[in-house]
């Protein structure tokens, strides 16, 4: 399951890559309670997705990438509040706000590797936080920006107070980037990031334009990123700072981890697990829950190096190897 | 008839301190030359000048009639410069096939598709196949490269560079690490590649250097001290001095 790619990989897709969308359509009647917060994980997931392509595959390690997530939502909430509310068009312009953040942050950025990198994708959140922050006319600074309307989806579909509507948006526009990613993953650019990946210095002797791809790549991710962000925007009818904090980034990876990286659906199970032992730790324990998730990912890190998919792979692996 | 790989008057130093002083090298058509020398005799910052990694102070460098002093590595890998390095600089968790397939499309330049999955180019995959077999790697090409034996590693190493299918190949000391049981099967390699590629080998091993090259050029403190036929080098007195010593002759 760990969704490799490469020349000789088989990239169709496998009965077990459907659970997750059938689980998905099952909570969304059997727990209605639970939409708001489901529609919060399908974004979520979208945002992992997005950080799976280039740190998973292209190697890039970032702690930056709130600032695309941000950019986006901020892009879609400016748009509804001062353009109009239609939310698909919103999506295109988080998207393309993001995307274009990214090719330009990405052009300077990459030109560096390790520490160096990790600093500067740092230093980019921190200067749009910043931005919005100070920015009140646009962004209402710490106020958070609220109070736009936005229009049901196509004009047909409105937004309900229980959520309904928010959660299958979500579910379909984390199909299409599922769809987007799998295909990368597979083709022969997503073989040559896992190249690079490996090996940064073979990569450039066999001829590959090693600083395009990872700027294209990241590119592609921020684009992601963004639609996530303007998604949260959307169906939450606001945007605050939080967006844009190094912190969501850190949450972002720690999550990833705690799924697996490298696997597409680590990006599936990490969010959710998170999230949902967040949901329920925070009413437990609502004074130290933090604890709960710092112990979730010291064990993931001192034992699992995979992430939970890792360990799922090591059982099947073990069950499979038993003589019966 | 130009050389398939030239440098005139080619020089490096870092501040006060010179690595390459005034060289000039030929490397024919389908030669098979080999550069020794010392530790420390500048054969890697030469390397590294003809790969593109590393900038000349002053001099030339050029493929064919084509001066490519100034352009990148990638550019260089374009014209059909090929190299292999002396540490395995592999793509260790990834199959051995797609080890070479990675280069192979760069070469077709297929590496930039996004849509069709990499395995629907059965060209790129074919080629890949063909060559393992022919360095005797056909059953492994499913492993990943971090599993295999270091010998064999080394092989992945040479077919990494045979799928771009170069016109000039560097070879960074093939056989370093390998057990001299098991060069012989390096050698095999190399003795078979293919004759139009010319080949430039840099190693420490003198039986596998006498037994494949045809020229030898001799590196000390960053200048050529001496270019002739293996025979020539093994007569010259200054080159026994310097770096064979009595015992290898």
């Amino acid at each position: 399951m760990t969704h490799a790619g490469g020349y000789v990989a088989d990239s169709r897709i496998r009965a077990i890559e459907w659970l997750p969308w059938v689980l998905a359509v099952i909570c969304f009647f059997a727990a209605p309670t639970y939409v708001p917060l489901g529609s919060y994980v399908l974004t979520m997931i979208i945002f992992a997705l997005s950080l799976d392509l280039i740190l998973g595959y292209g190697g890039i390690i970032t702690l930056g990438h709130s600032a695309y997530f941000g950019a986006g939502a901020y892009a879609a909430g400016i748009f509804a509040a001062r353009v109009t509310g239609e939310p698909l068009l919103g999506l295109l312009v988080g998207t393309l706000a993001a995307g274009l953040l990214g090719l330009i942050t990405g052009l300077i950025i990459l030109r560096t590797r390790g520490l160096a990198l990790l600093m500067l994708t740092l230093a980019i959140t921190s200067l749009c936080l910043e931005v919005a922050n100070k920015a009140t006319d646009w962004t209402g600074g710490a106020d958070g920006l609220g109070g736009f309307k936005v229009q049901p989806i196509l004009g047909l579909f409105k937004f309900d107070f229980l959520g309904k509507t928010a959660y299958l948006y979500c579910l379909v526009v984390l199909f299409l980037c599922w769809w987007l990613v799998r295909r990368l993953v597979y083709s022969p650019f997503g073989a040559s990031l896992t190249g690079v990946r490996e090996n940064n210095v073979r990569m450039h002797a066999v001829g590959a334009p090693v600083y395009q791809r990872l700027v294209i790549s990241y590119t592609i991710s921020a684009a992601m990123a963004g639609l996530g962000g303007a998604l949260l925007t959307q169906t939450t009818q606001f945007v605050g700072l939080k967006v844009l904090g190094f912190e969501l980034s850190g949450e972002l990876m720690v999550m990833l981890i705690l799924g697996g990286v490298g696997r597409i659906y680590g990006a599936f199970v990490g969010p959710l697990a998170y999230l949902v032992a967040q949901d329920y730790l925070a009413k437990q324990f609502p004074e130290y829950w933090y604890f709960g998730i710092g112990a979730m990912l010291v064990l993931v890190v001192m034992f699992a190096r995979g992430g939970i998919l890792g360990i799922i792979d090591a059982l099947i692996a073990r069950v499979r190897s038993r003589p019966s | 008839m130009s050389a398939a790989l030239e440098t005139r008057r080619l020089c490096k130093s870092f501040g006060a301190l010179t690595v390459a002083e005034q060289i000039d090298f030929r490397l024919e058509p389908g030669a098979r030359h080999a550069l020794i020398g010392p530790n420390g005799a500048g054969k890697t910052t030469f390397v590294n000048m003809l790969t593109g990694r590393l900038a000349p102070t002053s001099g030339q460098i050029l493929i064919g009639d084509e001066d490519i002093t100034t352009l990148g590595q990638v550019a260089r890998v374009k014209r059909g410069l090929g190299r292999t390095f002396q540490i395995n600089t592999l793509f260790r968790n990834v199959s051995v096939v797609d080890n070479v397939a990675f280069a192979v499309a760069e070469r077709e330049g297929v590496a930039w598709s996004m849509f069709r999955p990499a395995s629907a180019y059965r060209d790129v995959l074919e080629e890949s196949m063909a060559l393992l077999d022919t360095l005797g790697l056909a059953a492994d090409a499913r492993l990943a490269v971090a599993g295999l034996p270091y010998g064999k590693q080394r092989l992945v190493e040479i077919a990494i560079a045979l799928g771009l299918k170069p016109r000039v190949l560097l070879l960074d000391e093939p056989a370093a690490g390998v057990p001299t049981m098991e060069s012989h099967r390096i050698l095999e390699v190399l003795d078979a590649l293919p004759k139009d590629i010319a080949i430039l080998i840099i190693e420490h091993d003198m039986d596998l250097v006498f037994r494949f090259a045809q020229r030898i050029t001799v590196l000390t403190q960053g200048a050529v001290l001496f270019e002739g036929t293996p025979a020539e080098i093994a007569a010259d007195k200054h080159v026994r001095e310097v770096y064979l010593g009595e015992r290898h002759v």
